[in-house]
């Protein structure tokens, strides 16, 4: 069974039709690259597939269940974790606490405890301090631990949200252009960085980008968006020498 | 870890700092250098300094903007007002009845901050913020056209007047509607006060530092991305509203049972009420519970210590306050402190900041 | 009859909300900023024009220009002596409470060049009040003034937003200040002209309040403003066509809660409708529903 499969989804905001018929099976532990045009509705499907939107049609199963309808919590609950186009850290939080915060459904206390500062808060606190400081120091980002994310240049703080995302133990996370904005250096860093969270954390990634140097370097497979529809799909080779796949690229 | 010792220390001086006002308050006035009128502010401060740290939760750890504080103060006084001028026969010990009003004006406000979070924490910053100011004219509405009273046969309201409410011989008059509640045993003491001063910041301090406040400040910085790690907006935005609201609800009760009369007027209970707070939460720094108590105690005592200019203190306190904004808050005045602090530095031969 | 009296009271007394509005709604949406003190602009309107009839033993008329001017001066000197540094402050919140400290400032200048106490506002209206269906319906003078000017200034607000270049620019700068700025607008001068005018309709509103309700201390422009600020945002801030329904909405409430449901809790009526209103449409009458971008 595919960890993700989606058939015929679609939707329209208003008059316009911004996803339509779309479809996509990623196998558990690929590396896979939605790709397509400005304005091709990759963002969207990302939304649909995390709640943020409701498809007006079609079904998206996580492990076999369907997940359209449910709230943008339950499906990160179920599973799914994501990174954003425009980088979303909590600013005013220092790296660790960004972190922790992803950490927050799998290690709970309540309220009360926390504010009596009863053991479980003491006991359940350094666990998360442990796991949060272990995630970092993968990530290189362990000597920031203190810093406040707002502080972090750009290139870390790309790193300190995928830290985040993969605090909540997702089976898929989806990671939004996450090249955008970096040098080559950082670039070819990043293209490290996502396959080594694929190979240690045993992740299934499906990524939106347009910098083909990094699509074509690590992503196994592709589906090209264009207008909201399925242009093309398969391995990345096939799929970037498409006459039609480039046509869409570069207009007529 | 060495962290978590960091924000402890930080805390325990914010607690040595108010024992330590307190303990050289009460050296004063034990050796007399405290005038009566400045002594008859002390429980009306610890009750503004609840406010204030309690505001700071919503404004400062939530990130909204609410103007109707006062309102869940007015619910906490007058709740408590009326249970403890009821219970006086009932329960005589004035310390039980007490800690028993005060669980009573707590609770009450804290339901009133759930009910009313519930529509309203859905709005964005300057609607919800109109929203809040609404709810608190409107709670200070209803409790003036309140009336309450208490004879043989049980409790009767009225929201006419005080006629209408057809008691008996030897029955009384408890919510006088305008009048409000008279005869309250007046049970607040400045040690009382402070006790719940080190009280709420427990609580809050504890709360900010705890799963629970980073999801309440992870909601403030980046809503979207706390829903996609998971965090239950609603839940959260509503507990830090709600308790807010409570700890507003005791410093009400506080200020209640420091009154002879307590009436809900404009300038208690107002929005002016309201805005006083958030002018001290602004100036102490936002999300600085410290700060916040120390805003709370000099801008309360300035315009009594300015009395001698008695004409022109409220003058000087509004100009105190913009030039204290435009000198805290301007950009401008902000580069200049810092060009002037590392000339400072580099005068007394300590390394120079990087050039920026 | 009564009915229709209440309506034109309320629609009288909306026209004055609305008319303050629309300094709060066009400061709101060209500043990005609540102006506190707006309120008691009117207030300073009000006396100016008391003093200057009373002790200057000008002609109303011309009491009523002055105090337009003064207040003009008043708005843009405030602007820039307490806002302008402010404007891209860290939080939005500074410039608030600053305004606040105007607002005070203001209040206790009066305080101590007039005294608290109330006094009474001679009407400088010299329009005569209507008798209509028999004597049995009778519109104020004032009321008639009152109700004019709104559809005059809201006309000439429109107008000017529409065809002139400085009314263009304020559209721009509500738009999106960099653009504005990055072609060639005169960003800071657009602002002051915003607070000029905002300033100078909080001088008019004054002087229409307070012919119709003759009574002005240092705090008489406080509770209209704040009003007015809730119709603005009740009409969905920043719209100047909102500014006018808010308005008018809220004085038509104002007086129909008093007259038939309770006077003492008039105020709380106003406030809960504004309560209802945003609940189910949280942006507003004519307010936009700008969704946060994912």
């Amino acid at each position: 069974m595919a960890l993700l499969e989606v058939n015929n989804l679609g939707i329209s905001f208003g008059g316009l039709r911004a996803v339509n018929e779309f479809h996509l099976k990623i196998e558990k532990g690929r590396l896979y690259g939605l790709i397509g045009p400005n304005g091709a509705g990759k963002t969207t499907v990302f939304n649909l597939l995390t709640g943020v939107y409701k498809p007006n049609e079609g079904v998206i199963l996580l492990d076999g269940e369907n997940i359209v309808g449910k709230k943008t919590i339950d499906i990160n609950k179920a599973g799914i974790a994501r990174t954003f186009q425009n980088i979303r850290l909590f600013k005013d939080l220092s790296v660790l606490d960004n972190v922790k915060a992803g950490l927050h459904n799998h290690y709970k206390y309540s309220t009360l405890e926390g504010i009596f500062r009863l053991p479980k808060y003491f006991k359940v606190e350094k666990a998360m301090d442990e796991r949060a400081m272990e995630l970092l120091a993968v990530f290189d980002l362990d000597k920031e631990a203190d810093t406040l994310a707002a502080n972090l240049p750009y290139g870390k703080q790309r790193k300190l949200e995928i830290t985040r995302a993969l605090a909540t133990e997702p089976k898929l996370l989806l990671l939004d252009e996450p090249a955008a904005g970096m040098n080559p250096n950082e670039t070819k860093e990043l293209m490290e960085t996502i396959r080594f969270v694929r190979d240690e954390f045993h992740m299934t990634i499906l990524l939106i980008e347009h910098d083909m140097k990094l699509v074509s370097g690590i992503c196994e497979e592709l589906t090209v968006l264009n207008f909201g529809e399925v242009l093309a799909e398969g391995n990345t080779s096939d799929v970037l020498n498409n006459p039609e796949v480039i046509k869409a690229y570069l207009g007529e | 870890m060495k962290k978590m010792s960091k924000t402890t220390r930080s805390n325990l001086i914010t607690y040595l700092m108010v024992i330590v006002i307190f303990a050289v308050v009460q050296i004063m006035v034990s050796t007399g250098h405290v005038s009566s009128l400045l002594q008859g502010l002390l429980v009306p401060l610890c009750a503004y300094v609840i406010l204030a740290v309690s505001l700071n939760l919503t404004v400062g750890i939530l990130g909204e903007l609410s103007l109707g504080h006062a309102g869940f103060m007015c619910v906490g006084a007058f709740t408590s007002a009326f249970f403890s001028k009821c219970a006086v026969e009932a329960v005589p010990a004035a310390g039980v009845r007490y800690f028993l009003a005060l669980l009573i004006g707590a609770a009450a406000a804290g339901i009133c901050g759930i009910l009313i979070g519930i529509p309203v924490l859905r709005l964005k910053g300057d609607y919800l913020a109109i929203v809040t100011l609404a709810f608190g004219e409107i709670i200070k509405n209803i409790v003036n056209i309140l009336f309450i009273g208490r004879d043989d046969k049980g409790f009767h309201f009225s929201t006419k007047d005080s006629m209408s409410l057809g008691l008996e011989e030897g029955g009384k008059v408890i919510v006088n509607g305008p009048q409000g509640i008279t005869g309250t045993p007046k049970d607040s003491t400045f040690v009382v006060g402070v006790i719940l001063i080190l009280v709420t910041l427990f609580i809050v301090l504890n709360l900010m530092h705890s799963r629970s406040g980073r999801a309440i400040m992870a909601i403030r910085d980046n809503r979207i991305a706390a829903e996609s790690v998971g965090i239950n907006i609603t839940k959260y935005k509503l507990m830090a509203f709600s308790i807010s609201a409570s700890l507003a609800g005791v410093a009400g009760v506080i200020y209640a049972h420091n009154l002879a009369t307590l009436t809900a007027q404009p300038k208690n209970f107002g929005y002016n009420m309201s805005i006083m707070i958030l002018v001290f939460v602004v100036l102490g720094g936002i999300g600085n519970m410290r700060g916040s108590i120390i805003a709370a105690i000099i801008l309360t005592l300035l315009p009594e210590l300015l009395r001698g200019l008695s004409d022109y203190r409220m003058l000087i306190y509004a100009v105190v306050l913009i030039v204290m904004m435009l000198f805290n808050w301007s950009p401008k005045a902000i580069e200049w402190r810092e060009k002037y602090s590392s000339r400072f530095r580099r005068k007394n031969g300590k390394s120079a900041k990087e050039a920026a | 009859m009564s009915f229709i009296s209440y309506l034109v009271n309320g629609i009288s007394l909306g026209s004055v909300y609305a008319i303050i509005a629309l300094g709060y709604t066009m400061v709101y949406g060209i500043a990005k900023m609540l102006n506190f003190a707006h309120g008691d602009v009117i207030m300073v309107g009000a006396y100016v024009v008391m003093t200057a009839i009373a002790s200057g033993g000008l002609p109303p008329l011309a009491a009523v220009l002055l105090a337009v001017v003064f207040c003009t001066i008043l708005g843009v000197v405030i602007e820039s002596v307490a806002y302008r540094p402010l404007l891209n402050a860290a939080s939005s919140l500074a410039v608030l409470i600053t305004a606040i400290g105007v607002s005070y400032l203001l209040q206790n200048l009066a305080l101590l060049v007039f005294g608290a106490n109330t006094k009474s506002f001679s009407s400088v209206v010299p329009v005569p009040a209507l008798v209509l269906a028999g004597g049995s319906l009778t519109i104020s003078g004032e009321t008639i003034v009152t109700i004019v000017s709104c559809i005059v200034i809201m006309a000439g607000l429109t107008l000017f937003i529409k065809k002139t270049k400085a009314g263009q620019a304020m559209l721009a700068v509500s738009e999106d200040k960099g653009a504005a700025q990055l072609m060639g607008i005169n960003v800071n001068g657009t602002i002051a002209l915003t607070f000029a005018i905002g300033s100078a309709l909080a001088a008019v509103a004054g002087v229409l309040l307070c012919s119709a309700y003759p009574s002005l201390n240092p705090y008489t422009g406080a509770m209209p403003g704040i009003k007015a600020f809730v119709a603005a945002v009740f009409g969905g801030i920043g719209s100047i066509p909102g500014a006018l329904i808010g308005g008018i909405l809220l004085g038509v409430i104002e007086i129909f809660g008093k007259a038939y449901i309770s006077s003492q809790m008039a105020d709380a009526i106003v406030f809960g409708v504004l309560i209802i209103v945003l609940i189910v449409k949280p942006a507003g009458i004519l307010g936009k529903n700008i969704q946060e971008k994912v």
